[in-house]
């Protein structure tokens, strides 16, 4: 920008006080940012001050709220929820592990196999979104009724017997099990995975390949030693992508879970609507949204990759 | 209740998709996020020591503030109510009784189905009511304990009777007199709910289901039972198989169903508490039995033959929902005759016919035979003496009350 901020020397003695007209850019870029700049103000920093606010009352509907500094609220709605809190987690790691193992093989044959068909996997990958994510997640429990196919080979493959023992599901069904709820999110929040592990595998130089190729590399020392390498950036945003949305989601724990899968989603939203807990409901907000933070700061600093995409 | 409409006819909610991905070459670096993240926890901590904003109590006012009445020059009534809960055309587009309001009295009505859940709408209406602002609705349909609780914080305003002529007259004995509007001062019933045991006879196998406790203790059942989220309706049919009266309990009577509760949430008795989705769940199989609605029962059991119900010789809980004109409405008179127009046994019985919930008119029988003979003998639609005399309701809680139980169902349920 500094171009547009230096005037240019005068180029004739006719008009030495007068401004050159292209000095007004000046504040171009800051009025771009202005609409930007208004809906973060109104719709993320004002709703975070009032939520902040809402998490140090007391009160109650009917005499008001006042803000008390009852910081105790926090420790309180910790003590109260921390396995829905550590539940959440493990869901959410367990979700994006599974999304990663899905979802790598699938960029990989989009970025480097699909050839033509590549526009056309896209496009399916993405297809499910044209569709509401309640509808998605009601269509499992179809696909996982007790009385279902799916179930029903499940079953006859003992495989069920095996998740049984290991505290995943219970009996001889899947639905209202930790199962379930890891499966629908996992399928949810595949296509965040994809998206951005697909970009960072399809900007990756073919040469390179040939490269490693030409040094003797194996296919598998190939992959683990470039390609992975270089689809890190993909791999970092990906699991961002998927981590975050799904340890607060609580919409997969409400229909294909049960009473000891809920999540710190459905925690939340008990307590806002149902109990009217406003500042406990607040608190919890807060603290997941610390407790990412945390998590996702760590993360990046171990990752070891400087670009996200 | 959540939904009251069966799952073939719930419109797809369209969940919003929450997150754009984005994508492209975008410099996000380690760097910029981490920079990012901390000035936004710095920015939202040292914003969030300033805030000192609270909530300002609700207003105390009993019976309600109004407006102007702008019913005589402004010939509308804004009416919001739940989804798939009036008469409808076979286009999908009218609905005859409320064409037949406008021709007679030449009001025309706004009408939007736009409450799905008594929470969610009592958060959406709140903002607007707390400040003493019209919520842009003149006539709301609420739940018993909604209405309750809007009655005791002075949010709807107090009716007419001289407007209501037909509802005085016709109004059923057993609506008549709720412990939170005695005489109905604030509200009448839309329709009336009862809530009953429902069960799929191909998945029970033989299995007999006759109480509450059939479905809490038969470990054939395991796994395979669904409860209502709507904590009244779970908490009073177990108070009813205890052998005690919903409409009378202690807080120690209500800790005891908890537990019982609880014992069944522990052993992997209880499969779900659901709201209105236990419908797909019982039609496919996957619940044998659960505490269900019966208007939704009498709907799932034309569409399949399995289904049935139960009404438990301990009794069966009944709630309704309720008409009420919210503070600061512009059309109360309007919303007033048109809350007397569907006190006409005529209009009711259309009304009785299309959605199979429990008729709070008296007198609509012969109506309703005239229109569907089926209907008008089902004592789900229009309950006999024996059905009626089976019927508790809930009794209302203190706002304390409501919060502690609603904290402990809240336990129960897992959140």
């Amino acid at each position: 920008m500094s171009t547009l901020t230096e005037a240019p020397p005068p180029l004739s003695p006719e008009a030495p006080g007068e401004k050159p007209p292209r000095r007004r850019g000046r504040f171009t870029p800051y009025w771009l940012l202005l609409p930007g700049m208004l809906w973060l103000i109104v719709f993320f920093a004002l709703p975070m001050v009032y939520q902040a606010s809402t998490s140090v009352q007391q009160g109650s509907l009917e005499q008001g709220y006042k803000v008390t500094w009852h910081f105790a609220t926090y420790w309180d709605a910790l003590d109260a929820y921390w396995p829905q809190f550590l539940r959440s987690v493990c869901y959410a790691a367990a979700a994006t592990v599974l999304c990663l193992l899905l979802g790598y093989p699938l960029a990989y044959l989009i970025a480097f196999r699909a050839g033509r068909w590549r526009n056309l996997i896209m496009v399916l990958v993405i297809a499910p979104f044209f569709t509401s994510f309640l509808i998605r997640t009601l269509a499992w429990k179809t696909i996982l009724a007790d009385n279902g196919p799916v179930v029903h080979v499940l079953n006859t493959l003992h495989v069920l017997d095996l998740t049984g023992w290991l505290g995943w599901t219970a009996g001889d069904r899947v639905l209202a099990t930790p199962l379930a709820v890891v499966c629908g999110l996992t399928y949810n929040f595949l296509p965040f995975m994809i998206l951005p592990l697909y970009t960072s595998l399809e900007r990756i130089d073919g040469r390179l390949h040939e490269a490693a190729g030409d040094l003797y590399a194996r296919p598998w020392t190939t992959f683990r030693k470039v390609t992975f390498p270089l689809s890190m950036p993909g791999v970092v945003s990906g699991t961002l992508l998927t981590f975050i949305p799904a340890a607060g989601d609580y919409v997969n724990a409400e229909l294909l879970g049960s009473t000891d899968t809920r999540m710190i989603g459905n925690v939340i939203q008990t307590q806002f609507l149902r109990v009217l807990d406003y500042p406990t409901a607040a608190a919890l907000s807060f603290i997941l949204m610390a407790a990412i933070l945390a998590m996702v700061t760590l993360y990046i600093r171990r990752s070891g990759t400087e670009d996200l995409v | 209740m959540e939904q009251y409409e069966p799952e073939r006819l719930t419109p797809p909610q369209a969940a919003a998709l929450r997150r754009s991905l984005r994508g492209g070459r975008a410099a996000l670096t380690r760097r910029s996020l981490l920079r990012a993240a901390t000035g936004g926890a710095l920015a939202a901590g040292g914003l969030g020591t300033l805030a000192a904003c609270g909530i300002p109590a609700a207003g105390k006012s009993q019976g309600g503030t109004s407006a102007e009445d702008h019913s005589a020059t402004e010939k509308v009534v804004d009416f919001s109510n739940w989804t798939e809960y009036l008469d409808v055309d076979d286009s999908g587009k009218h609905h005859p009784t409320l064409e037949t309001f406008r021709e007679r009295t030449g009001i025309t009505v706004h009408y939007t189905e736009d409450i799905n859940d008594n929470n969610e709408f009592f958060g959406k209406i709140k903002p607007q009511l707390a400040a003493g602002q019209d919520t842009g609705r003149d006539l709301i349909v609420l739940t018993d304990w909604l209405a309750a609780r809007m009655i005791r914080l002075g949010w709807v305003q107090k009716l007419d009777a001289s407007h209501l002529p037909h509802a005085y007259t016709n109004l059923s004995a057993q609506f008549r007199d709720p412990d939170w509007d005695p005489g109905r001062a604030y509200s009448y019933p839309w329709q009336g709910i009862s809530t009953v045991i429902a069960f799929n006879k191909k998945a029970l196998d033989g299995i007999e289901v006759r109480s509450v406790s059939d479905l809490l203790d038969n470990p054939k059942l395991k796994g395979r039972v669904g409860f209502l989220s709507e904590m009244r309706d779970s908490v009073g049919m177990t108070l009813l198989d205890m052998g005690k009266d919903p409409a009378r309990f202690t807080d120690d009577d209500y800790d005891a169903a908890i537990a019982r509760l609880q014992k069944a949430v522990d052993k992997g008795q209880i499969r779900r508490f659901t709201g209105n989705d236990y419908t797909s769940d019982l039609s496919k199989g996957d619940f044998a039995a659960c505490i269900a609605w019966a208007g939704d029962v009498v709907q799932l059991k034309s569409d399949n033959p399995h289904i049935d119900f139960v009404i438990p010789d301990s009794g069966y809980v009944t709630s309704t929902d309720n008409l009420c004109v919210p503070n600061k409405a512009r059309h109360k008179t309007n919303a007033e005759r048109l809350i007397d127009f569907y006190y006409e046994p005529a209009q009711a019985a259309a009304l009785a016919a299309y959605i199979n919930y429990v008729t709070p008119v008296d007198g609509v029988k012969p109506y309703l035979a005239k229109i569907d003979q089926d209907a008008a003998d089902n004592p789900l639609i229009v309950p006999d003496q024996a059905m009626q005399a089976k019927s508790h309701a809930f009794r209302s809680l203190s706002q304390k009350e409501e919060t502690a139980y609603e904290g402990k169902f809240a336990k129960l349920t897992g959140a």
